[in-house]
């Protein structure tokens, strides 16, 4: 039963309209001198997907260079230790660079290419998109430089390095809070003065239109591959998908296939951070309101006189205060469910992977595996769900170990 | 007519640029802010750009970012901004003053709410850095509905095409950002502004202004030829952040940078050309 490829019109799959709204969300709030680059780079994006050369490269690229399809895993301790749905994890952390991020980079840099630029910037939080477009600007032999929030290189080193090694330049940024968000205001900037020659490899599926629709569709091979593969594995479609949002691509790749499919349930995992009572917290969507910033309507946080609030969550890559778009229509509309998980509910999740079955998640997919634990256990024995593993913990362990009072 | 157009017809006349000036409301504090409008309107300033400080300014440059953080550190509020201009109009009936920042400290209680607010305090225009023509229905419908202008902007990159797109709603007057880039960084070259001014002359009639990296006399002079008016921001706010960091009245290094631009401005088209 494979799905077909056109969109009816009253699909939830056919989001965005021209101008990349997702009913009240999305749009393109950019500066002017912005404006050109990205209507160009639309039209680009909807040259190269009717473009049989350009899918053949990106899904080749997919296959031999990041490793895909990745697996569908059915995770039978988990299972058993829940009490209830079967649990399947869809192995993102499998990839090359260890996340979902490269499917999104590879789609980007083929773009980069084909528009003739010769430099591709990108933000990142956890750094995982800072590698995973690092890896794609030294397979393609681009320049490259990477904005990070300089506390987030603080609690990345090891992905600082990584970086390095791929040639990439690293440039911590010193505003604000340090982090993401500011990392984003900070690739802005430098895209601004660089039009000409330089690629914004955005890495979430968030920013002016067509960001968040590109993004989602790169993504989506995570979706179409999981739909196939627990077809083949339970001869049905599953009850329950469950993924962290940050940004929220990892999710919406997932989700997007499955978005026509009504008896597929979805959850949306934030990160409550400290406990969404301490305020501190990365929860737009369930502790925020709409609101405009890096280049899209979506929910955000932020204060009483509309400044944007710094977000807090162990995860570096959960550590945003807004989401993609596409999340805050589903949201609205009630085809997806948001729910929260606090650092300590996410920690917890992360050792139990560990010790259950032998793979280190990352703290995002953390959240996701700890609202599964959740609600798995609620659910009847041939009940079925797919937690999107989107990145493995290598890149954590330091941060876990000081939680747990480990010195390394 | 409105107090832009006026100001333009008066300049115009005048045969000189317009003189305007962009300082961060709340920077250092929102107390200081009326104190240092006076100090810009009493020695030639002939419009006054406000800024509405925002914790994510992604189209400025350092020392335009640092305003912002030094206003909200201030803890200026969405009320301080329209106080400020509400007591500015009282003093200053005939000079315009527009107000200038990013999306969502404008949208955020509703464009109409928004709007309502600055027609009361006596606001002239509203420039938003980060709603291009694409998205007018955010904000510009409602600031055209009480009658304020809703000034938009053109840049390097805007070819005939588009800025027919960035005319159309536009109105009071063009601003031309010179340089591709972010606030108070490079100049452009005279050239550059030369033939983008006669690109943009030719499809409109409104008044054009010209800013990003004009900081000396000397560079307003060049612009001031030709422009309708010049746009100076970074300049006058590096003046407040030194007087900030030496302990100082930022007033008087305010009212000699607007004396020197104002002179320069006025004799720049009367300069005989070697």
């Amino acid at each position: 039963m494979k799905q077909s490829n056109s969109v009816l019109p009253n699909s939830l799959r056919a989001q965005p309209d021209a101008g990349g709204h997702f009913g009240t969300f999305g749009g393109q709030y950019v500066p002017e001198t912005l404006m050109p680059i990205i209507l160009e780079l639309n039209e680009e994006y909807r040259r190269a997907l009717k473009d049989p050369s350009f899918i053949a490269e990106r899904d080749d690229l997919l296959e031999h260079y990041v490793g895909r399809p990745s697996p569908l895993y059915f995770a039978p301790r988990l299972t058993e230790a829940w009490g209830g749905a079967k649990v399947y994890l869809k192995r993102e952390d499998l990839n090359h660079t260890g996340a979902h991020k490269i499917n999104n980079c590879i789609g980007q840099v083929l773009l980069a290419k084909r528009m003739g630029k010769t430099r591709v910037i990108a933000e990142t939080g956890a750094g995982q998109h800072g590698v995973a477009t690092a890896t794609v600007a030294a397979r393609f032999g681009l320049s490259c430089t990477v904005f990070m929030g300089e506390l987030d290189t603080e609690r990345q080193q090891p992905n600082v390095f990584r970086m390095k090694l791929l040639g990439a330049e690293v440039r911590p940024v010193k505003a604000g809070s340090r982090t993401l968000k500011d990392a984003m205001n900070e690739a802005l900037r430098d895209w601004v003065a660089h039009i000409d020659d330089t690629f914004y490899i955005l890495g979430t599926a968030a920013g002016p239109h067509p960001y968040p629709e590109m993004v989602r569709d790169f993504q989506s091979v995570i979706g179409r591959e999981a739909r196939e593969q627990i077809q083949k594995a339970e001869n049905r479609l599953p009850d329950l998908l469950i993924a962290a949002v940050g940004g929220g691509s990892n999710a919406m790749g997932l989700f997007h296939p499955f978005l026509d499919d009504t008896d597929v349930a979805m959850i949306g995992v934030e990160a409550a951070g400290e406990g969404m009572e301490t305020g501190r917290h990365a929860a737009s969507l369930t502790g925020g309101a709409p609101g405009i910033v890096h280049g899209n309507r979506t929910y955000l946080l932020y204060d009483e006189n509309g400044q944007i609030k710094d977000a807090h969550s162990i995860s570096a890559g959960l550590d945003y205060p807004g989401i993609g778009p596409e999340h805050s229509w589903l949201k609205d509309i009630k085809r997806v469910r948001y729910e929260t998980i606090t650092d300590n509910e996410a920690l917890a999740a992360f050792q139990q992977l560990c010790e259950l079955e032998g793979i280190i998640p990352a703290l995002e997919s953390s959240h996701a595996l700890a609202e599964a634990a959740k609600i798995a256990p609620t659910m009847d024995k041939d009940k079925i769900i797919i937690v999107n593993l989107s990145g493995r913990g290598d890149k954590d362990i330091y941060t876990v170990a000081n939680h747990l009072g480990v010195k390394l | 007519m409105s107090r832009i157009a006026d100001t333009f017809a008066k300049t115009k006349k005048e045969n000189r640029a317009a003189l305007i000036a962009f300082i961060t409301a709340g920077d250092p504090t929102p107390d200081a802010t009326p104190r240092l409008l006076d100090s810009l309107v009493d020695n030639g300033v002939d419009i006054i750009e406000l800024g509405m400080p925002f914790s994510d300014p992604m189209a400025d440059g350092p020392a335009i970012q640092k305003a912002n953080l030094r206003a909200l550190a201030a803890k200026t509020n969405y009320g301080d901004i329209f106080k400020i201009a509400t007591e500015f109009r009282k003093r200053h009936p005939e000079t315009p003053l527009i107000l200038m920042g990013y999306a969502n400290p404008m949208t955020f209680k509703g464009s109409d709410s928004f709007s309502k607010s600055a027609e009361e305090a006596g606001v002239d225009g509203v420039i938003c850095v980060d709603i291009p023509p694409e998205e007018d229905a955010s904000l510009g419908v409602a600031i055209r509905d009480k009658g304020l202008d809703m000034i938009r902007l053109a840049t390097p990159t805007s070819d005939e095409a588009r800025l027919k797109v960035i005319l159309n709603g536009a109105s009071g007057f063009l601003y031309y950002v010179s340089v591709a880039g972010v606030t108070g960084l490079q100049q452009a070259t005279e050239a550059s502004i030369d033939s983008a001014l006669d690109r943009i002359k030719a499809v409109t009639d409104l008044p054009v202004a010209v800013g990003f990296g004009i900081r000396s006399p000397e560079q307003a002079a060049a612009v001031a030829k030709k422009a309708d008016g010049v746009v100076v921001g970074s300049a006058f706010v590096a003046c407040i952040e030194n007087a900030v960091t030496h302990n100082q009245d930022p007033n008087a290094a305010l009212e000699k940078l607007a004396k020197e631009l104002s002179s320069a401005i006025s004799h720049a088209r009367k300069e005989i050309r070697v």
